[in-house]
């Protein structure tokens, strides 16, 4: 029954080939090994799970502890032969009832706590293959990450805010400054705008992606410098829903390794929590484009009349994928075809405040909106 | 592939683009702020004002107007023209002389500066020795005679300024000419006048401050006579035959002195306080003017009786025994004396003051002295501007009755000819009449006549009297008694005190095709008024509109509504209040939209907002916008609060900032290193920054922010509400959130009009994403033109809307402009303003642009101005850029927030509290001072000086160059649109690629 099972310690020394597992659920664990470089499909390999743990009825999510200690899934072929192929020696699984999940420890550095950790479940393989059931999308929101590494200089950073559906403030304070440049003259001294106040428990601040005297250097693609303070404080506030601010980093100690993006590792951005995972230069290049910012474009809310009963209703037609990323034009594009496709079987009225709270008090609900051709995606209302 | 499309310029737009669009600052409106000098030229009959911040200002007849400005920002002390020539010397308070001409150029002239100099004395010397306190230009045109406040008189040459030091008039030579008994008493410190002799070139009179008074033989350099008085001088007037001087004393007295080599010690003739025997204050000026009817007039400058009087700004004038003293309501800079002078007589016919705030010319041939109407120099801020509003293109009808209206006001004026007339206005006449209207803090809307280069008022509306406040109007402070002494009268118009600042108008509506206007305030009061031709007593009839409705828990802190005057009240004919509708709580009202076609007024303040039928005289419909949470809203009046709150954080940021650069620099002198310092001062503005701790917080608006139920606009529109098939009356509103509510309206036909009720429904609610305040609401037709306004297309003026095609709804927020489709609203079309470049909307106005080559041809498009002081051009419906100026410093931001846009490109901006300045972004509607200036041109009047202690002369002149040149602007526009970046080292260089890569693959 059990394939490949085979509960001898001497394995692996004698059959370089098979990667020693082991597998807890609650309780209880389960040991087996796998072919390091043949391990089979994702597909197959949670079937095992389920039975050699008699699951049943019930959806588990399965992760593993990478070198690092940190808690990464298994949801795909890809990850799967990661895990197995960077196992050393022995490969932890660990079984997680899907409702039981744990975000709270999610995002923690946990080498001293209970290997618990979930880096990254917004792995861009996904803009491939959308089709995919990553995780539960709708479970987790993006609150930030770094882009557009592979364009940028190693001493920059560009980091997007999402604000969407997130209770936080954005949380951050601005000022004016002087920054040294190296110029055909010899070193200059500009006016540059820095990051001078971080509100504790605000957005920015629990990114870790930004710090008090960072030089701000573009906003949404559009650079500060010749601007004044108040313009550039308007065009954060105006940009304030997606927020993308390249800065560069007071401490250049924290930069990105550029080599490190091959390893599909996390742990050499000791700031990052987000993903990134190689890019192609094409998605990147879109991403730089003032024109494709508008692709994160908020949505206005029309409420027609005020007579007709009012309702709210999801969208489950909606690949729930879909809304996991915004970040990604050819995925924005995706979206907005689908929502094109949607919005005509939906017809809605409803209040306008009760929306909005509805809105505020559950970001997840994704709704949608009669949309008249431009690009929109985000939160939307069914009307 | 759009990017393409942007990048690259479609040549035939360009070239419209410059037959369309060209900007210009053309012409100041209004009283210069802070006047420190006047001059005046009888050859020219043009008169000249200096300001404190270095402008000088021409004046001659209605439409002759120049301006100059000294490079310098220093105050103007005194102007003086040359005699009989187009030019004029301006003293700074820096000392500095200045030379400006009237030059002709293509057959306009232009005033322009040939020259400056300031007085050197010899090394060592104090800087009083050569201070200049008085300039007297010669009658020989080539030499300038300037007293000092050593007591020495220089001589200049003209027009080089090089000093003549043989001609000097020191203290040392006048010393020895004196008798013994005139020399001890150390008699002269500066000199306080300088004249020539009315007839005689050769001979001058100089005054010293400590009463000593000479005439200097220029020719023989050696003194023909003496005076001297016991008292101060203050000033000297030398009467018109040169046999007679009169002076004028610190004590409130004058003296008159006969000239005459007979007698060795001089007494003087008479000595008079004319308002004794109490301490007076000093006469600061006289003139004594002989007329052939025999009784001089009398004009002096102060002389009030101290203790009772000694606050009042007054000219006496005393002809026999006709004696007044004017009382102006603000300080007296300066004043001259009009005559129509010949060898023997002065007979002055007006006088003009320069008051702070004001310019009071008065007639003195009419019994009475009745004042002039000036046609220019109106004092725009006699009670603080509150609001404007301007209409384009004013039927002629419509502007007689206005007029009709104004002149009965206007009664008590003289009605001589306007005597300040020098020059000729070569500018065509206006192509239209526009009226400007201004609202003041006393409840008063005046109407100016903007049509051309002199901004005159039409008339005036108070709307006080509908009210009642604590001040009776009756209680006239003119209404003094016949025997009062001194006999003072009240002359002027200028009143900053307001009775009630809750009177203060807020927002103006007039619909020009009815004669309709509705006003609102501070106070939410909303008045409706008709123009009526005849007087009438009529009550008006009174609602409130409560916008609180249910909302529970609020507690107005701000001031108490007005209380309404009842039964029946006399309105003067003109524009009779008949429908006052007040808002509960009483906050000043944001927005107001008046349709005249409907009959319906619309009004919203910083609660919600109300829609009110003057027809059947009954409220519609209130809303309340107001979101729960806003606490604010409730304090109170908000319209001072707010920016008072804003103007405060600005000025202490502002103040640290200077305090960390003064800091710097006096750490930095410790170490003497001082030179080294200055030399890098250029760079200090850099570290400045550095030390300055301003910082900015970065939060999204939240629904939870104050004043987000502040309604910002309201626009009526007969467009395609509910369904595509048929179109309905509609009210749109927006507010400081960023929500639109849409109402379609029933509005009964004309017939039923009376019986049956206007009908409102909401049908729909925008909330932009952004949250930004909606400032502009507009509906395009089928045709992507703007709706005409109320009876526009029913007076046949305007083409009827295109109402086939599908009609496109524009909501311009601070942040951008939106084009939603109608019915079915949603998004078509953006442009991001905010997002792109951080400055925001502050104005929004559809306007005509003429083509200047193609007669027919024109576009209407969208004027912007920002809160960076740009103004742009926005096309539509494509909302395409166009063009943008820098038009108003960004720190200015009252000037940013006075402006307002004409329906013809133009526009009209506070640059001080009492002038407007006018712009205009059309090539074809261009409203600018052209006007010629000769010195051939002297009119019948006999070129004079009249004796007085100030002689002034003007010439003047003004440029009205184009501040930009278009290419330029088209540039950095171009370059704008692009992204077009600065460079960033390494970091720039990877960027270009990446952009480069790109354009391939679009490629």
């Amino acid at each position: 029954m059990n394939r490949s099972f085979n509960k001898s310690q001497s394995l692996r020394f004698f059959d370089c080939n098979a990667v020693e597992v082991k597998s807890k659920f609650g309780a209880e664990f389960r040991r087996f090994s796998l072919d390091r470089y043949k391990p089979g499909k994702f597909e197959d390999f949670y079937k095992l799970i389920l039975h050699i743990h008699h699951i049943s009825n019930m959806d588990v999510m399965i992760g593993y502890a990478d070198v690092h200690g940190d808690l990464l899934p298994i949801n795909n072929d890809d990850n799967f032969f990661k895990a197995v192929s960077s196992a050393n020696p022995l490969l932890r699984v660990f079984i997680q009832r899907q409702e039981e999940v744990d975000f709270c420890n999610f995002g923690t550095s946990t080498l001293t706590r209970k290997k618990k950790v979930l880096v990254t479940l917004r792995n861009d393989n996904l803009r491939r293959r959308p089709h995919l059931n990553i995780s539960m999308p709708h479970d987790f929101r993006p609150v930030s990450s770094i882009i557009d590494v592979d364009i940028l200089p190693e001493t920059h950073r560009r980091v997007r805010l999402y604000r969407h559906g997130c209770e936080k403030p954005l949380g951050f304070y601005i000022r004016d400054g002087t920054s040294v440049r190296v110029t055909s003259q010899g070193l200059e001294k500009v006016p540059g705008i820095f990051i001078s106040r971080m509100v504790p428990g605000g957005l920015a601040e629990s990114t870790g992606l930004l710090a008090v005297n960072d030089e701000v250097l573009e906003v949404n693609g559009i650079e500060v410098a010749g601007k004044t303070l108040d313009q550039v404080t308007d065009m954060m506030i105006a940009n304030s829903h997606n927020l993308i601010i390249t800065v560069k980093p007071a401490n250049q100690r924290n930069n990105i390794i550029r080599s490190s993006r091959m390893s599909g590792s996390s742990g050499q951005s000791t700031d990052s929590t987000a993903s990134h995972h190689s890019l192609p230069s094409s998605h990147a290049e879109q991403n730089f484009h003032p024109d494709e910012m508008e692709s994160d474009e908020e949505t206005d809310i029309v409420i027609e009349g005020a007579l007709e009963p009012q309702h709210i209703s999801k969208t489950p037609s909606l690949p729930s994928s879909s809304l996991s990323r915004v970040n990604g034009t050819t995925f924005s594009h995706r979206l907005q075809r689908d929502l094109t496709l949607n919005n005509s079987s939906r017809e809605s009225n409803g209040n306008l405040h009760k929306l909005l709270s509805s809105l505020k008090s559950d970001p997840r609900h994704s709704l949608v909106i009669p949309r008249g051709g431009i690009e929109e995606d985000g939160t939307v209302i069914t009307l | 592939m759009k990017r393409f499309l942007r990048s690259g310029h479609d040549q035939a737009r360009e070239r419209l683009k410059q037959d369309l669009f060209k900007f210009n600052k053309t012409v100041e409106h209004g009283f210069p702020h802070q006047p420190s000098a006047l001059g005046y030229s009888p050859s020219l009959r043009i008169m000249a004002i200096g300001t404190r911040s270095g402008a000088i200002k021409l004046y001659g007849a209605p439409g002759v107007e120049f301006m100059g400005l000294h490079r310098e920002n220093n105050a103007v002390v005194q102007i003086h023209f040359l005699p009989g020539q187009c030019q004029l010397i301006t003293l700074l308070d820096d000392n500095s002389l200045h030379l400006w001409t009237l030059n002709q150029r293509d057959g306009v002239s232009e005033l322009h500066e040939e020259k400056f100099s300031t007085l050197r004395g010899p090394p060592g010397a104090a800087p009083s020795a050569t201070q200049i306190t008085v300039i007297l230009p010669h009658s020989s045109q080539e030499l300038l005679y300037l007293g000092t406040e050593s007591g020495n008189v220089f001589v200049e040459k003209l027009p080089s300024f090089q000093i003549l030091e043989d001609r000097t008039i020191s203290t040392e030579a006048v010393l020895q000419w004196l008798p013994k008994d005139a020399q001890h008493c150390r008699a002269f410190e500066m000199v306080e006048a300088l004249q020539e002799h009315p007839q005689d070139p050769t001979q001058v009179l100089i005054g010293y401050s400590r009463g000593l008074i000479i005439i200097w033989d220029l020719q023989n350099s050696r003194v023909l006579h003496h005076f001297l008085s016991s008292q101060q001088l203050e000033n000297v007037c030398w009467q018109r035959d040169g046999g007679c001087i009169v002076s004028c004393h610190y004590d409130g007295s004058y003296c008159q002195w006969k000239v005459s080599s007979e007698v060795q010690h001089p007494e003087p003739l008479q000595s008079r306080v004319p308002y004794g025997p109490y301490p007076c204050k000093a006469i600061s000026k006289i003139f004594w003017l002989r007329t052939r009817k025999g009784l001089p007039y009398i004009i002096f400058q102060g002389g009030m009786p101290r203790a009772s009087y000694g606050d009042r700004h007054s000219i006496s004038v005393i002809h026999g025994n006709q004696e007044t003293a004017f009382d102006f309501t603000s300080r007296i800079i300066d004043f001259t004396v009009l005559t129509e002078a010949d060898a023997d007589f002065d007979e002055p016919y007006a006088m003009v003051v320069l008051a702070e705030e004001e310019l009071v010319v008065i007639d003195l041939k009419t019994v009475g002295w009745p004042v002039l109407q000036a046609p220019y120099l109106a004092s725009l801020h006699c009670s603080a501007i509150t609001c404007s509003h301007h209409v384009s293109s004013i039927s002629l009808k419509l502007w007689e009755r206005i007029i009709a209206a104004g002149n009965k006001q206007n009664s008590h004026y003289s009605s001589m000819v306007w005597p300040i007339d020098g020059g000729t206005s070569l500018a065509p006449d206006p192509p239209q009449r526009d009226l400007l209207l201004t609202g003041h803090e006393d409840g008063t809307v005046r109407f100016w006549d903007a049509s051309g280069v002199c901004l005159r008022l039409l008339y005036k509306l108070s709307t006080a009297r509908v009210f009642l406040t604590d001040t009776d109007p009756n209680d006239n402070l003119n209404a003094l008694g016949e025997d009062e002494w001194p006999p003072l009268r009240k002359v002027g118009s200028f009143d900053p005190y307001s009775d009630d600042p809750r009177l203060g108008i807020q927002k103006i509506f007039l619909c020009k095709y009815s004669g309709y206007l509705a006003v609102a305030g501070t106070a939410g009061q909303v008045l409706v008024l008709e123009l009526n031709d005849e007087e009438a007593e009529q009550v008006v009839d009174h609602a409130e509109a409560n916008l609180l409705q249910d909302q529970e828990g609020y507690r107005w802190k701000g001031h108490e509504r007005l209380r309404a005057r009842q039964g029946p009240i006399c309105f003067e004919p003109g524009f009779q209040p008949f429908i006052l509708v007040q808002c509960q709580p009483p906050a000043v009202v944001t927005s107001l939209a008046l349709h005249s076609e409907w009959k319906l007024v619309a009004f919203g303040t910083s609660h919600g907002f109300g829609l009110f039928d003057h027809q059947q005289k009954r409220q519609v419909f209130v809303k309340c916008t107001l979101h729960p949470s806003d606490q604010l809203a409730m304090e109170g009046p908000l319209s001072r609060v707010k920016s008072l709150k804003k103007s405060l954080r600005q000025s202490f940021r502002r103040m640290s900032r200077s305090r960390a650069s003064g800091r710097k620099r006096r750490v930095a002198g410790n170490s003497g290193e001082l030179q080294e310092l200055n030399a890098r001062a250029e760079r200090a503005g850099l570290q400045n920054m550095e030390l300055a701790p301003v910082q900015r917080k970065i939060e999204a608006r939240s629904a939870e922010d104050s004043f987000t139920g502040f309604v910002r606009t309201l626009y009526f529109a007969d467009t395609y509400l509910r369904d595509s098939s048929c179109h309905c009356p509609s009210l749109w509103v927006g507010t400081n959130g960023g929500t639109v509510y849409a109402f379609s309206l029933r509005v009964p036909p004309p017939d039923r009009r009376m019986e049956d009720p206007v009908r409102a429904e909401q049908a729909k609610e925008i909330q932009l994403m952004h949250r930004a305040p909606v400032i502009g609401i507009l509906v395009l037709d089928g045709r992507g033109l703007p709706l005409p306004e109320p009876l526009e297309a029913a007076h046949d003026l305007s083409k009827s809307p295109d109402m086939q095609g599908s009609h496109q709804l524009l909501v311009v927020s601070e942040e951008q402009f939106k084009v939603f489709t109608l019915p079915k609203v949603s998004a078509k079309l953006k442009l991001k303003l905010t997002a792109l470049e951080g400055s925001r909307v502050r104005r929004v106005s559809v306007a005509h642009f003429g083509s200047c080559k193609a007669e027919e041809y024109g576009e209407h498009h969208l004027t912007v101005l920002t809160n960076l002081g740009d103004v742009q051009v926005v096309s539509l419906p494509f909302l395409k850029p166009q063009v943008r100026y820098g038009c108003i410093r960004k720190e200015d931001v009252s000037g940013i927030a006075s402006c307002v846009f004409t329906k013809y490109g133009q526009g009209f901006y506070l640059i001080s509290p009492s002038e407007f300045e006018r712009f205009s972004l059309s090539t074809k509607w261009l409203v600018e001072p052209r006007c010629l200036v000769d010195t051939a041109d002297t009119k019948n009047h006999y070129s004079a000086h009249n004796g007085s202690g100030v002689k002034r002369i003007l010439n003047r002149a003004r440029n009205s160059e184009s501040l930009g040149d278009g290419g330029g602007v088209l540039k950095e526009i171009q370059s704008t649109l692009e992204g077009d970046r600065g460079s960033y080292g390494e970091w720039s260089s990877q960027q270009v690629a990446v952009g480069r890569r790109h354009n391939g693959g679009g490629r």
